[in-house]
């Protein structure tokens, strides 16, 4: 039957390209056994890793989030000049290899470009400290929370906000109690869709981290330093670890895409 | 609904356990290799910006210098990096206050953007730390018997360099395949040639040398030009290979100095005297390095090649860079671009 | 995932009610000025700065760097394969989302949770991981790497999730009720498809095309491990502009960088008026 062997299609596909790769990511980690991923994954570089990850993810997916759910607001509901070349702008970011997202930070938050020099004097640093790495993380993230919350705002409408605004509800009341709570599994799904992306950004982060080791290293940058001197053992660890913390992220987003549907 | 909530809850909890795990574990745990910058509260912090391969040997020296009265109450932060791109940083911000690099060209750059000194290179080692050699590494046994520069043209091999306008590494390769060629006797006509040949058993053209030795461990090539030190770190490491000094190379030289905006330059040149000295060679050494002072114990273990050649035979780094890497008209520009033409498909 | 925007040529606001006509200006002019600096300080900014650097030796020099051999042949070679990324996926993607939402089968829930992993995958662990599976100690026994073809799988793999995810949420509000009807007058699966369902999902599939499209012109990662790199045949764009930054030449890098980047957002402003025109004929 057609449909059958549709199926079959899209299963080997998807297999080959994504099923395969994590089945291996866990198969070399867990080569020697259990004690040398616990070994490498408990020293305190690791540990520094991790725990960069964790602020450089949660700092940009909280900017993110306000700005994707403010931006979708304004995309969906309301007109302005300029909102279709908004709209493309938001996408722009999946365009910008790292390597240019990294060299374009540089040349206006660099300590020896007029900004930076202007910050530098009051003693921000931006480029090769934790703000240029959540810089960094946010350009490439951005578009994720927007475009998980946006076409859902789409498609509930504007009946219930109308009802609420007839009312007599201000248009932030209305916001707040009809429809945020509306958008809330979206939101869900674009923060957690979100966070993995953060939680895994490596080329860009690598180009303005200045990559000081137990300071600003994360752990995919960890990761890679593992492996060139290697320590496998290391490396396959934490990648296990970033690619767990991805399927758990997937999980997760696949119940609040379903109750989003619902 | 509790239901959906219940699911929730554990999934985030096993999110946050899985990072709790990693994060707090560090703290107990041993430290195998951190030691080096955690120093109990040192007065003066340093900022030390190196390139990747010499990554096991610092962590030993500064541990090493910690140990000493002059290194007691310094804390040295490191960072390392493909050599071009650390020199880079510090060009455009990155605090360092000791940069170590590859290649002499990483710290003309900085002498450019005004922040080492152009004396950087005036005390009797010419402001370098350690040598090495071009080196032709193999499969473990050597199975293809390849030994020398004419091995590596034979038709069908395959040897790995990196990409030459990314990498370092690739740089020198080249040149001492094309410097051992002139210094055979050969014309610049038939260097160029032995070059062509050369890159047409070049499959892949990783972006850095360590990147390339990666690539060769990982399976793919017959023979690899490396750098000696990292041979030698990769057997250190158990991987299956063997390396050959061939007759005539080039020698490697890495530089290293102290920025000229460097808060505590005093530690620093204290951190640099201490590299100098016999203890600091001598863990270079131990490291695969060539030590640059001649007098230190073990150094003569390193196999001596019939003709060693410089940069400066070459005509200089400037010279040299123009030549055979100029994005227009370089040597290696042309063979790579000719070699692209002509053979087609993968 | 690019939202084709609600038409807003529809004076009587009749047809979609998705606009809230001036209301609440006041908010929508904060909201505004909030978002666009964000979006300034984050992105537009520093974009405007590459592109400032690109012309700062004279657009003669611009357009000398875009020609020069190295830079010129991995920009063709990235359109080539963006262009062939962008089809596969726009066949593939709308197939596997049909199956997600049309078909059931024991481990479609999986299958449905496992698109979205090259978003949440680090891409530093998919390359390692592809180049195990396809170079030559390969688990599958296929030696893929270094070659163009392996360019075109770590492409495929990372741009997996564009169109499906903009197909399925389509395919799932589909009203059937046309399919049936036409069934009923005797129309076969692949009539119905190709006249009733596709004209509905030709917005989405643009969209999602598009996304992937502009994706495959940024990957920089795992095509390094996987491509071989080979300067003139197998290195693409992304690299070639990390090779000019290494040897100083940043003005060049910018150059390259501001085409990749014009070429991205034309991609993503025609499809968008495509949407527009394909909704419209809907």
């Amino acid at each position: 039957m057609a449909k059958h062997s549709l199926r079959w299609v899209a299963l080997a596909y998807v297999t080959l390209l994504l099923l395969l790769p994590l089945g291996l990511v866990t198969w070399r980690t867990f080569e020697h056994g259990l004690s040398p991923v616990i070994d490498a994954l408990t020293t305190s570089e690791a540990g520094h890793a991790f725990q960069v990850t964790a602020v450089v993810s949660v700092l940009a997916v909280v900017l993110n989030t306000v700005f994707g759910v403010t931006a979708s607001v304004l995309l969906v509901r309301h007109e302005f000049p300029g909102r279709r070349l908004l709209n493309a702008a938001i996408d722009l970011p999946i365009a910008v290899s790292p390597v240019v997202v990294g060299l374009a930070l540089i040349l206006v938050y660099g300590k020896f470009e007029p900004i930076g020099r202007w910050l530098d004097h009051r003693g921000i640093g931006i480029i090769y400290a934790v703000p240029g790495m959540v810089l960094a993380t946010v350009f490439v993230s951005l578009p994720l929370v927007v475009r998980a919350v946006a076409p859902v705002l789409e498609e509930i409408g504007t009946d219930q906000e109308q009802a609420a605004r007839t009312l007599g509800a201000s248009g932030f009341q209305t916001f707040r109690r009809i429809t945020l709570p509306a958008i809330r599994a979206a939101v869900g799904y674009g923060v957690v869709l979100s966070l993995a992306r953060c939680i895994g950004e490596f080329g860009a982060v690598a180009v303005v981290s200045g990559r000081i080791v137990g300071q600003t290293q994360t752990a995919t940058l960890f990761v890679q330093e593992r492996f060139e001197n290697f320590d496998q053992p290391a490396a396959y660890a934490a990648s296990f670890t970033l690619a767990m913390t991805a399927v758990v992220a997937l999980v997760l987003t696949r119940y609040l895409r379903l109750k989003g549907q619902r | 609904m509790s239901r959906t909530v219940a699911r929730h809850a554990v999934l985030l909890t096993g999110v946050t356990a899985l990072f709790a795990l990693t994060a707090c574990g560090s703290s107990s745990g041993g430290t195998k290799d951190a030691a080096a910058t955690g120093g109990s509260g040192g007065k003066v912090t340093l900022n030390l910006v190196a390139y990747s391969t010499p990554q096991a040997a610092y962590t030993a020296e500064i541990k090493a210098f910690q140990a000493t009265p002059a290194g007691k109450n310094v804390d040295i932060k490191t960072s390392f990096g493909a050599s071009g791109d650390q020199s880079r940083a510090v060009a455009s911000g990155q605090a360092a206050d000791i940069v170590a690099f590859s290649l002499a060209p990483d710290i003309d750059r900085l002498v450019k953007a005004k922040l080492v000194d152009a004396s950087w290179n005036a005390n009797q080692y010419k402001g370098m730390i350690t040598d090495s050699v071009v080196v032709i590494t193999t499969r473990k046994g050597n199975p293809k018997n390849i030994k020398t520069w004419d091995d590596l043209v034979k038709p069908g091999l395959q040897v790995l360099t990196p990409n030459p306008f990314s990498s370092g590494s690739a740089r020198w390769n080249i040149l001492a395949a094309y410097g051992a060629e002139t210094k055979a006797g050969k014309t610049e006509a038939q260097a160029t040639a032995y070059l062509t040949a050369l890159f047409k058993n070049v499959p892949v053209q990783a972006d850095s040398g360590r990147a390339s030795l990666q690539v060769f461990t990982g399976g793919k090539g017959d023979a690899i030009l490396t750098y000696e030190n990292e041979a030698i770190f990769a057997q250190q490491n158990k991987q299956a290979i063997d390396y050959t000094v061939p007759d005539s190379t080039i020698l490697i030289e890495n530089p290293i100095a102290i920025t000229s905006k460097s808060s505590h330059p005093t530690q620093a040149k204290a951190f640099l005297d201490f590299l100098y000295s016999e203890a600091g060679q001598k863990i270079y050494e131990d490291n695969g390095y060539r030590p640059i002072v001649s007098t230190t114990p073990g150094a003569d273990k390193f196999p001596k090649p019939a003709q060693l050649f410089t940069i400066a035979d070459l005509g200089g780094w400037t010279a040299a860079t123009k030549k055979f890497f100029d994005a227009d008209t370089g040597l290696v520009t042309t063979i790579e671009k000719n070699n692209g033409v002509s053979t087609t498909g993968k | 995932m690019a939202v084709g925007l609600p038409l807003l040529d529809d004076p009587a606001g009749a047809v979609k009610p998705g606009r809230v006509r001036n209301r609440g200006a006041a908010a929508r002019r904060g909201g505004l000025s909030l978002v666009t600096t964000y979006l300034s300080l984050v992105v537009l900014l520093p974009l405007a700065a590459v592109v400032y650097r690109s012309q700062s030796q004279g657009w003669g020099h611009f357009i000398h760097a875009i020609q020069a051999p190295e830079s010129w042949a991995a920009v063709k070679l990235t359109l080539v394969l963006a262009v062939a990324v962008a089809l596969i996926n726009l066949v593939m993607g709308t197939l596997i989302a049909w199956v997600l939402v049309r078909d059931t089968f024991p481990g479609r829930a999986v299958l449905d949770t496992v698109i979205d992993l090259p978003f949440a995958l680090p891409t530093i662990v998919a390359g390692l991981v592809l180049l195990s599976l396809y170079g030559n100690n390969s688990a599958l026994g296929v030696n893929l790497a270094y070659a163009r073809s392996g360019v075109l799988m770590a492409l495929l793999f990372v741009t997996l999730p564009f169109v499906v995810r903009t197909v399925q949420p389509v395919l799932l509000e589909l009203d059937r009720d046309m399919e049936d009807a036409a069934a009923s007058l005797g129309a076969g699966a692949l009539t119905t498809f190709r006249r009733i369902i596709l004209p509905n999902l030709v917005p989405a599939m643009l969209g999602g095309t598009a996304l992937a499209f502009a994706r495959s012109i940024s990957e920089f990662g795992s095509t390094v491990l996987i491509s071989g790199n080979i300067p003139f045949k197998t290195e693409v764009a992304s690299v070639a502009i990390y090779n000019q930054i290494q040897s100083d030449d940043t003005t060049n890098a910018a150059a390259v960088s501001t085409l990749l980047l014009a070429v991205a957002l034309v991609v993503l402003l025609v499809v968008d008026l495509a949407q527009r025109l394909a909704a419209r004929r809907g």
